[in-house]
């Protein structure tokens, strides 16, 4: 069982190209298609940095390091989706039309820490593999708790692109901050030690 | 009757003639949509004044007091209770008055009218609604000279509207406008939509429209509309004054902090269908853009 986990959580994760496939061949995408695409992905994308996330709290309370060995593949497929979520935006929504994109990114916060939270996932997608982990060495842990500045611009994106913070923003701003106050705890006993 | 002179929409006369022709073939209302290009010279017609679907109008709302999703006011709103139903007119006023939903469908006859409803979300429907001008029903009664705006005041009745058990707006939802804009004619008091009852997730029984505004300012359910001396502060200026104003005309060149207003997507069209070109005044420039002269639409955004 335990070996095929990792190819279970690989295909639960494909999960939101199930759920949009199904929606696109029944015509089920509602009034506002393009809409309901990047939003799709957006909420998406922000559940996998959560999980991704979730992956080291597991292992502390649960005392098992079974977690530890989704955390890069859930990590992957927080930077899949985040780009699918940027591509449809820039693509099925502006057409690649790139003027009214760059004055977006320019103008709109929300626009700007989106975009800045997918360019903070390219050199974490990079450096995933094994190889990358030896290379980098104290490095690498470094460059990934960048992960934790990603999840914060992405649930600020979220909220600032809502016309209310009630509730799906807040719910995400919530386990987010639960999530990350897990980190405190955790270094915080650590240097006791 | 109303003239819409440069405005996109298909002028309300062709759409009845449309209509009776259609009805004349033997036709029923679903296929009116689909039958625009015929029936009307070329300029007039094109992809962005087809009619929304009566499904698309009835499922996809802003409607906070029923809930912040687009789908929760048709879902949350089916039970709401809109008899009996009284609204008053009060305020800066000789003599107030209460009138109920009876009285208002007695003294006033409502009739079709087509316009666009551009939502400051970036999208924007063709909905023919039933309706007449307000300024019917503001003559009947007498405004004092201190009397300088309108505000309108939505029901407030968190038992049977999820939405105001929580502070998502500060309740009830509050509207107003100038004077001189309650009493344009293109101003509509709402109590139907494509030739039947008004759906209780579109404003039941009845809601005001303002076709050269965002749709936010066009109040569901009012119960009461006051004249007041000053300019009121509705509901989404106290929640974020920065991003609404009071008058919130649809205007391309302002853009709102998160959405770009230079462009809209039309709702109930394809995943490849394109953004269409925002309109000054939604459309309506000819009939309201007096009302502004002089003014900086910039400022007073």
């Amino acid at each position: 069982m335990r070996r095929y986990s990792k190819t279970l959580v690989f295909f639960l994760s494909l999960w939101p190209i199930y759920v949009i496939s199904y929606q696109i061949i029944f015509n089920q995408l509602g009034p506002e298609p393009v809409d309901r695409i990047i939003n799709h992905f957006g909420e998406w994308t922000l559940i996998f940095i959560l999980l991704t996330l979730s992956m080291t709290p597991l292992k502390k309370i649960t005392k098992s390091l079974e977690w530890i060995k989704f955390r890069r593949m859930l990590g992957l497929f927080t930077f899949f989706y985040a780009s699918i979520h940027m591509l449809s935006y820039v693509g099925l929504d502006y057409r690649f039309d790139f003027e009214p994109l760059i004055n977006d990114v320019f103008k709109k916060k929300f626009v700007f820490i989106g975009f800045s939270a997918w360019l903070l996932l390219i050199p974490l997608a990079v450096t995933s593999s094994e190889r990358m982990v030896r290379l980098l060495k104290q490095n690498w842990k470094k460059i990934h708790r960048l992960i934790y500045i990603i999840g914060i611009f992405g649930v600020l994106h979220y909220i600032w692109l809502s016309k209310t913070i009630f509730f799906k923003p807040l719910i995400f701003l919530i386990i987010l901050v639960i999530l990350l106050l897990f980190r405190i705890k955790i270094t915080r006993s650590a240097s006791k030690i | 009757m109303i003239k819409f002179k440069n405005s996109e929409i298909t002028p309300e006369n062709i759409y009845k003639k449309r209509r009776s022709f259609i009805k004349s073939i033997g036709l029923g209302a679903s296929t009116l949509a689909m039958s625009t290009i015929p029936f009307v010279n070329k300029s007039l017609a094109s992809e962005r004044d087809k009619l929304t679907s009566y499904k698309d109008i009835t499922t996809y709302n802003n409607y906070y007091e029923f809930g912040t999703s687009k789908s929760d006011p048709y879902r949350n709103s089916q039970i709401f209770k809109t008899t009996p139903w009284d609204i008053t007119i009060e305020g800066e006023v000789e003599k107030p008055i209460k009138l109920s939903m009876e009285e208002i469908s007695e003294m006033f006859i409502s009739e079709e009218r087509i316009y666009r409803l551009r939502c400051v979300e970036g999208w924007s429907m063709v909905i023919p609604w039933m309706g007449f001008s307000l300024s019917n029903l503001l003559s009947k009664v007498n405004p004092t000279n201190k009397a300088k705006f309108v505000e309108f005041e939505s029901v407030y009745d968190p038992a049977q509207m999820k939405g105001q058990r929580y502070p998502v707006l500060n309740w009830p939802y509050n509207e107003g406008l100038r004077i001189d804009e309650a009493m344009h004619p293109l101003t509509t008091v709402v109590t139907g939509l494509y030739g039947k009852k008004l759906p209780n997730q579109n404003g039941a029984p009845l809601r005001i429209f303002i076709p050269w505004k965002y749709g936010f300012k066009s109040a569901k359910a009012i119960v009461k509309i006051k004249f007041v001396e000053n300019m009121p502060t509705s509901s989404w200026m106290w929640a974020s004054p920065r991003e609404y104003g009071f008058y919130s005309n649809v205007n391309p060149n302002v853009d709102h902090p998160r959405w770009s207003q230079s462009t809209e997507r039309i709702i109930g069209e394809g995943v490849w269908a394109p953004r269409v070109k925002t309109l000054m005044f939604n459309g309506y420039g000819d009939e309201v853009a007096s009302l502004y002269s002089g003014m900086d639409l910039k400022k007073n955004f």
